[in-house]
């Protein structure tokens, strides 16, 4: 199964879905659009000549300079039978941060989601259970998003300008 | 009519709530789960973690690539040396570095150590949780040794930090040969008699078999990795899937189990303690002369010496240690098999001297969904067995 493969495949069923299609650090990434996410991941665990079956990762990423796509979520697929794995990508504005749960593919997604969701307010439609996982059910933002630094703003003896990202 | 159907058949004024954790005696590590109990048996239960997170993922975006190491120590603290050098080889995949080979043996011996430490932890303590409390003084003493050998190799024992972006931080010191020697004499008669007093004993067998079991197809579908997956009959094991560090150079085995219940698991882990001795045995006596490290001077530190009397030294000494360096934009997913299965990197670069974006594929994290599944049903104390067979360990589940 290579690369060229899947993605026509994908291409053929999608068409216009399909955003992107690269191959980075010998792993493929598929760029779609968020709205047939669920379709695409079924797709490519359905058919019998891709069998993606094993849901290995799944996480978000906060981009806030790319305009009506500041969030993203990628799944990372595994076919454990041809040894391939493929990475899926796909990018929703950030003021609409809703997208598809994948629980009714996986029993897998569940908690990945729920840290998902913890840590990026993703909103997954369909989860059955989304609640916060691993900071407290008070809390009352996202922390992995890039506008929250790492340490309290109003202290002042620490300097971090020599170093990270401040 | 199966045991299991009486479980059906209950008042619900007969039913209790019982909280096992956060701190629990018989768990090991901070772990909350709230049952529904009807009498002994677990009807429901409902896990609560992230006690000891500690922001993990947002630390690493703050944190030069050398100084995200010491944060993977803190994972899988059982078998950091495993989750160390998956970090190192991650990085090294993103910048194209190429480690020579003796880097490669080396890191394998210690990795397998640290593997067989996991291993004798998980299973002792399973031994313990039975009542067998023998066989967890045998093998502890050697678990205490092979720490021996990681002090001699890094200076450090648990949270290791050990070897860097590029190789190792030292060759193996004759001390530290020495004791790698004495711990390939002596270790196969100690588990030889560890196995002596569990795998064909009654009582554990009795106590093992059938508990907290989970179908091949349960366990893809929650995305078991490791033992875990493999006591359930998957043979799937990242050092032949993916071969990393020269793994593809020894002749190994995958041992699987059938039922992937407890029983299976310990024996999976036992097997697996016998092939990681193999691949140390091998890799010692096939060690390769040769530098133990890459020979990139922009990302593995000089020598003290030379930086204090070499201007070129010097340089690439700051420069490192400020963490100027020259990293490609891209993203980089790399796993190694971590003591409880796949434990993944994936890390977004945007050319800056921190991450973009890391994000650990922590195996328990994934697979502990799938515990109240796996208990339900079961007696009260087959769940404190089936937890600790399934080796979750706090510090990865919640990062």
């Amino acid at each position: 199964m290579t690369s060229e493969h899947i993605t026509e495949r994908v291409k053929n069923q999608f068409g216009d879905g399909l955003v992107d299609a690269f191959e980075t650090y010998g792993m493929l990434t598929l760029v779609i659009k968020p709205e047939i996410n669920i379709e695409v991941l079924k797709f490519l665990k359905d058919e019998s000549d891709l069998a993606f079956g094993f849901l290995k990762d799944e996480c978000g990423i906060h981009y806030p300079f790319n305009k009506d796509e500041e969030l993203g979520v990628i799944y990372l697929l595994h076919n454990l039978r041809a040894n391939v794995q493929v990475r899926v990508k796909t990018f929703f504005p950030s003021d609409k941060p809703v997208i598809r749960s994948a629980t009714s593919l996986w029993a897998a997604a569940n908690w990945m989601e729920r840290e998902t969701y913890d840590f990026f307010g993703i909103k997954f439609e369909g989860h059955p259970d989304l609640r916060r996982i691993l900071n407290v059910d008070d809390m009352d933002y996202f922390p992995m998003l890039k506008q929250y630094p790492l340490e309290d703003g109003t202290r002042e003896d620490k300097d971090d300008k020599m170093f990270g990202r401040g | 009519m199966e045991e299991k159907d009486l479980v059906l058949q209950h008042k619900e004024e007969d039913l209790y709530t019982l909280n096992l954790g956060p701190t629990h005696p018989a768990t090991h590590g901070v772990f909350q789960n709230v049952l529904q109990m009807d009498g002994e048996r677990i009807l429901d239960s409902e896990p609560t973690i992230g006690y000891i997170h500690r922001a993990f993922e947002k630390l690493a975006e703050h944190r030069p690539f050398y100084q995200i190491t010491p944060i993977t120590d803190r994972l899988n603290y059982c078998s950091s040396p495993i989750n160390n050098m998956g970090w190192h080889m991650t990085v090294e995949r993103l910048l194209g570095v190429q480690t020579p080979k003796r880097v490669d043996y080396m890191r394998i011996i210690i990795m397998e150590m640290s593997r067989i430490t996991d291993h004798l932890i998980c299973n002792s303590v399973l031994g313990v949780d039975a009542g067998a409390f023998t066989g967890f003084l045998y093998v502890f003493q050697e678990r205490e040794k092979i720490y021996e050998i990681f002090e001699e190799v890094c200076g450090a024992r648990l949270t290791t930090n050990i070897g860097r972006i590029g190789g190792m931080e030292r060759d193996f010191t004759p001390a530290a040969i020495k004791k790698i020697k004495e711990f390939i004499d002596r270790f196969p008669k100690v588990y030889e008699e560890f196995e002596k007093l569990f795998n064909r004993n009654r009582i554990f067998i009795d106590r093992t078999t059938g508990v907290g079991p989970i179908t091949a197809e349960r366990a893809l579908e929650y995305g078991f990795t490791g033992p875990c997956l493999r006591a359930a009959g998957v043979d799937y094991d990242v050092r032949v899937a993916a071969p990393y560090s020269s793994y593809q150079d020894f002749d190994f085995e995958i041992p699987i189990g059938t039922t992937g219940d407890t029983y299976d698991r310990f024996r999976v882990r036992s097997e697996e303690i016998w092939q990681s001795y193999k691949l140390i045995k091998n890799a010692f006596e096939n060690l390769p002369e040769g530098p133990f490290h890459a020979d990139v001077p922009d990302i593995y530190l000089p020598p003290k010496d030379e930086v204090y009397n070499n201007m070129e030294a010097l340089i690439y000494h700051f420069k490192i240690v400020m963490a100027e360096l020259d990293v490609p934009k891209g993203e980089v997913y790399h796993a190694v098999e971590g003591g409880n299965g796949e434990l993944g990197f994936y890390l977004v670069s945007d050319g800056g001297r921190t991450p973009y974006r890391l994000h650990f594929r922590r195996p328990c994290f994934i697979f502990y969904q799938a515990y109240p599944e796996m208990i339900r049903g079961g007696m009260l104390s087959d769940a404190i067995l089936t937890m600790s067979s399934m080796n979750v360990i706090a510090g990865e589940l919640d990062a």
